[in-house]
């Protein structure tokens, strides 16, 4: 479990370009019914994975804070989780304890509308599991998963299935 | 071949070196590994994932699988005999060459360390392929599928085209080959034991496989994510000769892959499945990398049968969005500890 934690507090690799970021949250993101946007709140490590798929994705978005910058995220609006799938096939280690963490923050807990997964098939039944986890405890869908840091084909499913899934809210 | 950049160089074995060369008055004093001062927090948690993932064939009950051995044609044995072959070739190849010719690139000593622990297991890969012939095969069964392996021009080929990054002098390339194999090259191999296994065959061989393919990602991911790492200390030029150099390279080995599937599975029909598999751990490794995946999903959909091998015993894919959005299944519940959801 400690090896999971130091992994948060890694400093970014630097100077990393993301080939289809698009100058970041250029997109408009979903709007319910009700009139409310779609938020999206990602949890990336060092290797930036999730990251990217979130800049690919291209609506606004937050980063959970690693624990290390002291700093603690708090959402205002309905939002949907994006978390990367860690213990690399160990299930109690599967979602990242800054997730947790944020998680344990009621209102952040109240915001959730759904969850999405990144993870490896090579993994096997524990592909993705950080989304079936967090489900579970959350009571809400998990809506997708992806690998890694996901094909163009998959950021096309999650923008399309989120904007459809959203607008009837 | 291009000199080594001073982004890469293994600064932490430059006491070492200097050493050697300027005598002992002026050398910096070889330093221990420290474990308890980390530069990269990836690199514990690495250390961490793979001893904590540690396994030896001799555990998994090879034996009960005869008698699903015997169900196969002789073909079949020879095939499957062929790919573990393969397989062999290729742990040995990182074991003893590819793992090790990292060592001495790495940026942190704790990195050099991973990189032994991962030398070791390619080794623990090699040696069970070994418990499955001799669990299996008969001695000229298994003498025949290593001369095949020494005769077939496409896996030797495969080996040359890597060994050659290996024994190159640029540290990036080196990982790019690495990861490429790591995450890539196995998979024309892997295919065939999650074949078997899908139609209830050989099933604690697929035990087996499983454990090696959980290994590889882990091992792909941290080889792809020191790439990265040293990519970033570099010039954009750099990055984009680097870019080029694996498309390029990735390439070159799935046009030799393409020919190794057909001379393998053509005769049993499995050719554009296996490509399809190919594919698609072909855009994995190059995600490992930090790039963009290469081919579109049409031709990267991988026969259900072989992701559900991956995966005995999970339930089937519940695809949220294409359905009804009513139906989502609740994933299964994971025991975890009060203090880490206090809600």
């Amino acid at each position: 479990m400690a090896g999971q934690e130091a992994l948060t507090s890694a400093p970014l690799a630097g100077g990393l370009r993301f080939a289809n970021a698009g100058g970041g949250a250029t997109g408009r993101p979903p709007v319910s019914r009700a009139g409310e946007a779609l938020g999206i709140v990602y949890y990336s490590s060092a290797s930036l994975n999730t990251h990217r798929f979130v800049a690919k994705l291209g609506w606004p978005a937050e980063r959970i804070p690693p624990p290390a910058s002291g700093r603690q995220l708090v959402v205002s609006g309905p939002y949907v989780l994006i978390v990367p799938t860690y213990g690399g096939g160990h299930d109690s280690a599967a979602v990242p304890r800054p997730v947790i963490g944020f998680l344990n923050h009621e209102p952040n807990r109240a915001w959730l509308r759904g969850v999405i997964a990144s993870g490896n098939t090579n993994f096997g039944t524990a592909y993705g599991l950080a989304g079936d986890i967090v489900a579970a405890k959350c009571q809400v869908p998990c809506l997708a998963k992806f690998e890694l840091m996901g094909t163009p084909c998959d950021v096309r499913r999650v923008r399309d299935g989120l904007t459809e899934w959203w607008t009837n809210q | 071949m291009r000199a080594v950049s001073a982004e890469t160089k293994g600064e932490h074995m430059s006491g070492v070196e200097s050493g050697a060369e300027s005598g002992a008055e002026t050398a910096r004093p070889v330093e221990a590994i420290d474990w308890n001062r980390i530069e990269d927090d990836v690199d514990l948690a690495v250390w961490d994932r793979l001893t904590g993932n540690f396994w030896l064939p001799e555990k998994v009950p090879l034996s009960n699988d005869l008698p699903s051995w015997q169900t196969l044609t002789p073909d079949e044995q020879e095939l499957t005999n062929r790919v573990f072959a393969g397989l062999t070739l290729l742990d040995t190849i990182q074991g003893t060459v590819g793992a090790v010719s990292l060592i001495g690139d790495a940026l942190t000593p704790h990195e050099a360390a991973v990189y032994t622990n991962i030398a070791f297991m390619e080794s623990v890969h090699a040696k069970s392929y070994s418990s499955i012939f001799s669990t299996l095969c008969s001695t000229p069964q298994i003498d025949e599928a290593f001369a095949w392996a020494r005769a077939n021009q496409r896996l030797q080929r495969k080996a040359a085209i890597v060994l050659e990054r290996y024994n190159g002098t640029d540290p990036l390339a080196k990982k790019v080959a690495s990861t490429l194999l790591e995450s890539f090259l196995f998979y024309s191999g892997f295919y065939l034991p999650l074949h078997w296994s899908s139609r209830a065959k050989l099933t604690n061989t697929a035990d087996i496989i499983r454990l090696i393919i959980r290994d590889e990602a882990v091992h792909g991911y941290y080889i792809g994510y020191k790439f990265q790492r040293g990519l970033a200390l570099g010039a954009a030029a750099r990055r984009e000769e680097l870019q080029d150099l694996t498309y390029d390279l990735l390439l070159e080995l799935y046009d030799n892959e393409v020919a190794y599937t057909r001379d393998l599975y053509e005769p049993v029909g499995l050719t554009d499945d296996v490509t399809r598999f190919l594919r698609y751990n072909a855009n994995k490794a190059l995600m490992n990398l930090g790039f963009e995946a290469l081919f579109p999903a049409d031709e990267t959909a991988v026969n259900p049968a072989i992701l559900s091998a991956l995966s005995p015993g999970a339930d089937e894919n519940h695809d949220f969005f294409s359905g009804s959005g009513s139906s989502y299944v609740i994933g299964r519940i994971v025991p975890t500890e009060d203090d880490d959801w206090a809600f």
